[in-house]
């Protein structure tokens, strides 16, 4: 049992919601990241999703690619990322991390050294976006047999037909994609999300979380009534981005946090 | 070999869309339906006479295919060795090789009831193929550029507007081709359902390398044809330049399997292949990654970080190289060299003079390194280049490199 199994266990005893919070490691330095997600479990952050930064987010929009390219320019790595996650380990060991990416960063350091390394550091599970069900062999196959969970991302273009393959090596949770497009761009609307949550409901029992367009307390608190849990992530890095200190932007993730909890 | 099923060269991809280790289908879950479905349709097509009907009457009509084998005689003369050729790809509709793929893929766009067509482009070739294939049928067209190659290649901008198309100058990351890319699939990614990708060279996920390298043959099909009736025989070598690679792996699949053709790509080697990374040779000075959709050598620093390439040639300013040719380079069927912005430009020149031809400086790539190897071979031994572009759209690029003031010239034009 994953952290993120454990979590999940725990949210549904207490009959919770969860929530979940995206930043990119690094951004907008080193320490200013640090001390932002050692600070989220606090600001009611049930799973932490810790980008990595690559040059060429191609599922992302402008926000979180331009936290990626501070995070760069700040002499950011895949190692120091990993440092991140030590550096909550330290004194949290609950809190269940998930590194999102894209592939190349962990291809480069080569799989097997990057899974070794990535467990040591605490994290539990892996969301790649660039890594669709077709290419379980490269990581989510070893990452699973390495005692990690490989979050899938489910879309509305993923039909019925296609579902079950989307489904069949997930673990932890099923991440899903609340509109076709990228981070950050449109509004998710409850009306569309809810059918699609229970349409994957219907053939995993694995909870079933909705990012991508959820920006304010309220729409974290209307998507999360439909599905398990919600994620915001580009409303809180444009917080970062815009230089908001440490305490203005767990003030603001607090307030997604209680709008997901209240649901 | 060419009699042994077994060890042919030309039977890739995989099912899985591998060339050996290379290629693949690294995208988002958003767009691996419609890659699910674009293959679909073109396994379909590909054994539909209709679809290649259509496709060999606009080739003949509107593009004006074949294009001719030259015989380079005086610069043969000049080299004073090995005889060269050239395949004139440079002759087509729009002035490049690049619509050889875009018919082929409009065309399947069409069958898909695709109405609104995206391209990315580096020098512009591809987007003024692609506007002017879109235009022809009446279909909406926006092209992602990059803004450096936006400032640098005005006129195809220019091109592309007149044709009806949407030019979007691409800001994010360092606004280069890999950028236009980027965006083009976040566009993809949130127009799923009436947008067709049309990628403009062998790389991208499965089936876009085998496809556009598909519809690019015709130039080694044709060149292979050609010269049987020039000389009686194969060339002994053949060579292009690569950027991605398709006007390359068009001229050189069809000779996969004639293991007596020896095959080079020449890629940017821009102001040198070494530590400082100032090229876009990624096959010389690169290792594999996954970029893009597919898994290939690329341009990336020590942490799996894309780097930018640089290279006097927009149309060759990219970090990565279609798989096939990955693979071509571990096999061993294909060598690959680089050739520095300087020799490209001298090439250019040599061009210019010797044949009355103003190449583009993607092929003058190719050119350079004919020069540098056709003096040492004997006279019997031939030579086929694909002359893949003509060099309008680089006037204003080569003359800033050698000191020619283009603004006055313009200027006096309009007064």
């Amino acid at each position: 049992m994953t952290r993120i199994d454990a979590k999940f266990a725990a949210l549904k005893a207490e009959g919770r919601k969860a929530f979940v919070a995206y930043v990119m490691a690094g951004d907008p330095d080193y320490d200013t990241s640090v001390e932002i997600v050692k600070g989220l479990p606090g600001a009611g952050v049930d799973i932490i999703e810790l980008g990595l930064p690559f040059t060429d987010p191609m599922a992302d929009g402008p926000t979180i690619q331009l936290a990626g390219q501070r995070a760069l320019e700040g002499g950011q790595t895949l190692l120091k990322t990993l440092q991140i996650a030590r550096e909550l380990r330290k004194e949290d060991d609950t809190t269940p991390i998930v590194l999102m990416g894209y592939y190349n960063p962990i291809y480069s350091r080569g799989v097997d050294r990057f899974l070794a390394e990535a467990k040591e550091a605490g994290i539990d599970g892996l969301i790649v976006v660039d890594l669709p069900p077709e290419e379980d062999a490269e990581l989510c196959i070893p990452a699973q047999a390495a005692g990690m969970n490989f979050i899938r991302l489910a879309t509305p273009t993923t039909d019925d037909k296609r579902l079950p393959k989307v489904l069949q090596n997930t673990s932890g949770f099923v991440y899903y994609v609340s509109i076709t497009g990228i981070t950050g761009a449109a509004n998710a609307e409850a009306g569309d999300v809810g059918p699609e949550v229970a349409r994957i409901k219907s053939q995993t029992d694995l909870p079933v979380i909705v990012g991508f367009g959820i920006k304010t307390p309220e729409a974290a608190e209307t998507i999360a009534k439909v599905a398990d849990g919600a994620v915001v992530g580009s409303a809180i890095v444009d917080r970062i981005g815009k230089g908001d200190n440490v305490a203005d932007v767990l003030a603001f993730v607090k307030g997604l946090a209680y709008g997901a909890h209240r649901a | 070999m060419a009699n042994d099923l077994f060890n042919s060269f030309m039977s890739g991809p995989d099912e899985n869309g591998r060339f050996g280790d290379f290629g693949g289908r690294f995208v988002s879950e958003t767009l691996m339906p419609l890659i699910l479905d674009l293959e679909a349709e073109y396994e379909r097509a590909k054994t539909d006479e209709t679809f290649w009907a259509e496709m060999d009457d606009l080739w003949t009509n509107y593009v004006g295919r074949p294009s001719p084998l030259y015989y380079a005689e005086r610069l043969t003369e000049r080299l004073g060795g090995a005889k060269i050729y050239f395949k004139r790809d440079e002759l087509n509709h729009t002035g490049a090789h690049k619509i050889n793929n875009v018919l082929g893929q409009i065309i399947l766009a069409r069958r898909m009831g695709k109405t609104r067509i995206i391209a990315e482009t580096g020098a512009g070739q591809h987007g003024v193929a692609t506007a002017t294939v879109c235009a022809k049928f009446g279909l909406k067209c926006i092209v992602y550029m990059g803004k450096h190659d936006v400032e640098r290649q005005a006129p195809n901008v220019f091109r592309m507007r007149l044709l009806g198309a949407e030019v979007i100058p691409v800001t994010s990351g360092r606004g280069t081709l890999k950028d236009a890319m980027n965006d083009a699939l976040r566009d993809w990614v949130t127009n799923v359902r009436d947008t067709f990708y049309c990628i403009g060279t062998v790389a991208g996920p499965h089936p876009y390398p085998a496809m556009v390298r598909d519809f690019q043959s015709i130039i080694g099909k044709e060149a292979k044809e050609q010269m049987m009736a020039a000389e009686g025989r194969l060339p002994d070598t053949i060579i292009a330049a690569i950027g991605g690679g398709s006007n390359a792996m068009g001229l050189f699949f069809p000779f996969l399997d004639d293991k007596d053709v020896r095959i080079i790509g020449v890629e940017a080697g821009g102001k040198g292949v070494d530590m400082k990374m100032e090229h876009c040779a990624s096959l010389t000075g690169g290792r594999p990654g996954v970029l893009h959709g597919n898994r290939t050598y690329l341009l990336q620093d020590d942490d799996g970080q894309i780097l930018e390439g640089f290279s006097i040639s927009a149309g060759l300013d990219y970090p990565g190289i279609g798989p096939e040719h990955s693979w071509l380079h571990e096999v061993g069927r294909a060598e690959y060299v680089a050739i520095t912005d300087k020799e490209a430009l001298e090439a250019f020149q040599l061009c210019c003079e010797t044949e009355g031809i103003i190449p583009a400086l993607e092929p003058s790539h190719a050119l350079a390194h004919v020069a540098k190897i056709a003096p040492d071979l004997p006279k019997d031994h031939i030579i086929c280049m694909n002359l893949c572009g003509r060099g309008d759209k680089d006037i204003f690029t080569v003359a800033r490199h050698l000191g020619f003031d283009m603004s006055d010239t313009v200027g006096r034009d309009a007064d």
